[in-house]
């Protein structure tokens, strides 16, 4: 079942951009698109253990600060070298004005 | 399809070939005798261990069919028959050849030299960490990048470090003098001295002799005085090289057929509109892909400019383009004591931006500013300072 996690304020995330989310010892990243939807992956960056929500986001890819690895953050999919495994995703869930991420 | 040196550019470029299409033969030479790991973390080892980070696996070189051959360096070329020799005798032929030979160390040019170790190869790493588990004081030599980040990683194991530097700063070459000092005053808050302005008149086993007479102890002594492009293969076929093995902006070298990136390459640049050669990990991938892509039918320029980090205690530096001391600065102050210099040509366009913070905080702003760079932009100033204005408004106008 999932367990929906009131994460942020809508407005907490500005358009095109990305805030990190840290829930039960795990890190997460929230993204809102260009059309205002959200996203949600896993926090770091599968090649070394690297906050994503200190990279840039520019249309549907968030792109790793340490080495520009890039994934399409709407699937967690890997796009460019050096990241060659891809990101979990979660679901997401808007009530109000709050965003809800499902875990589990 | 032939690339010699399997580094960051090879190796790059091998997978590369497979994601433009190409089904035909792929063999990637290496001389180490690894599978091709990054250099970037040799010198930023995590928790005081040197671990090996694979660019890529056994299991994926198999997936993608490319015939990786280590331990085996290309020893001639005969670009008449369209072939490379290789050390254990044996001929590979190609239709088209990729040079990815990347840099060798300099050597300390100076009565003892072979004293102080270099730094290039997991080998060099391990030799130099397992030498920092007994040691007490290291002298490094250089102060450029490499040399600063193995005197924070020497710091973080509690090694007393003196850094002595011929020029009378630090990371002359490759960061502005602003960013050098916030550097050099982190390295000495961390207890590191430093000997600007002299250079070396011989080494000993456990000592260094200074120019102006004094004498450094230390029983791990490094020198990491620049490197120099492996150019030596591509002379044996005829290339024409200088500062590097000489491409056009197709990364073509001036023997058919056979092309040349990353750091032994120097190319000729369309942004800077004269040849260029760089040092850093990403222009290595991302020439070793542009050269790829030609080499299958594509014609396409490389005009991306470099980017490159250094991580130094908790700080991360990045820079973008080629700042230069003829530019002008404009300067933003971040949140934290994180900072960004924009260097602007005399006409007002963006020529390179650099920056450093704690951790990734510069990150962000610095791709922005490669977009802008890249885009050939003149941003007004006023807005480049201004800390609320968002540099991504300033890339879409
Ligand atoms: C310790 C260290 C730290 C670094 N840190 C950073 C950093 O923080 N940021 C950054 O941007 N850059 C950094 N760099 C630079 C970066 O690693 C290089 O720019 C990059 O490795 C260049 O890739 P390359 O493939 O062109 O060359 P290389 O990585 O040098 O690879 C060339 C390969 O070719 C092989 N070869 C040479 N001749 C032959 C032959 N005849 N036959 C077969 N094989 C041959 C060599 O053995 C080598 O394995 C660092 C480098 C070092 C050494
Ligand atoms: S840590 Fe993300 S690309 Fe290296």
């Amino acid at each position: 079942m999932t367990n929906w996690i009131d994460a942020c304020a809508k407005d907490d995330i500005d358009e095109e951009d990305v805030i990190r989310f840290d829930h039960d010892g795990k890190t997460y990243a929230i993204y809102r698109s260009p059309d205002d939807e959200f996203f949600c992956t896993d926090g770091l960056c599968t090649h070394e253990q690297v906050h994503l929500a200190d990279g840039l986001v520019m249309d549907y890819v968030i792109e790793c600060p340490k080495h520009n690895g890039q994934f399409d953050y709407r699937n967690g999919e890997a796009k460019r070298a050096p990241v060659c495994n891809h990101l979990g995703t979660y679901q997401t869930r808007i009530e109000g004005d709050r965003v809800l991420i499902g875990l589990g | 399809m032939v690339i010699v040196g399997a580094g960051e550019c090879g190796t790059r470029a091998a997978f590369a070939l497979r994601e433009a299409g190409y089904e035909g033969s792929v063999t990637l030479v290496g001389k180490e005798p690894h599978l091709p790991y990054e250099r970037p973390p040799l010198s930023k080892p995590s928790n005081g261990k040197v671990t090996p980070k694979l660019i890529a696996n056994e299991e994926r070189f198999v997936e993608a069919d490319i015939t990786l051959l280590t331990d085996d360096p290309v020893t001639s070329i005969d670009a008449e028959a369209m072939s490379v020799r290789l050390q254990s005798g044996r001929t590979i032929p190609y239709a088209k050849l990729l040079l990815a030979t990347g840099t060798q160390p300099r050597a300390l040019p100076v009565e003892g030299g072979e004293h102080a170790v270099t730094f290039r190869t997991l080998e060099d790493a391990r030799a130099i960490f397992k030498a920092a588990e007994t040691a007490d004081r290291a002298v490094l030599i250089g102060a450029g990048l490499i040399g600063l980040e193995l005197a924070s990683a020497l710091r973080d194991r509690d090694i007393g470090v003196t850094v002595v530097e011929v020029a009378d700063r630090a990371l002359g070459r490759a960061v502005p003098a602003e960013l050098a000092e916030i550097i050099v005053a982190k390295h000495r808050d961390k207890g590191v001295t430093f000997r600007f302005g002299t250079g070396i008149d011989k080494v000993e086993p456990s000592s260094v002799t200074l120019t102006d007479g004094t004498k450094v102890e230390g029983d791990l002594i490094i020198a990491a005085i620049g490197v120099i492009p492996d150019t030596a293969l591509a002379e044996t076929a005829g290339l024409e090289v200088g500062n590097g093995i000489k491409v056009d902006d197709r990364l073509r070298t001036s023997v058919p057929d056979i092309f040349a990136a990353g750091d032994c390459a120097s190319a000729l640049h369309p942004f800077y509109g004269k040849h260029m050669r760089f040092e850093s990990w990403r222009n290595a991938q991302d020439q070793g892909e542009a050269a790829a892509r030609n080499m299958v039918g594509g014609d396409n320029a490389f005009a991306r400019v470099p980017w490159f980090w250094s991580d130094q205690y908790d700080l991360g530096l990045q820079i973008t383009g080629m700042p230069d001391p003829s530019h002008r600065v404009i300067t933003r102050q971040l949140p934290n004591n994180a900072r960004l210099l924009f260097h602007l040509a005399d006409d007002g366009r963006l020529m390179a931006t650099s920056g450093i913070g704690t951790g990734n905080a510069v990150a962000k702003d610095i791709r922005l500013a490669e977009m802008l760079i890249e885009k050939g932009l003149s941003p007004d100033a006023d807005a480049l300072s201004d800390t609320s204005v968002n540099l991504k408004k300033l890339l879409r106008g």
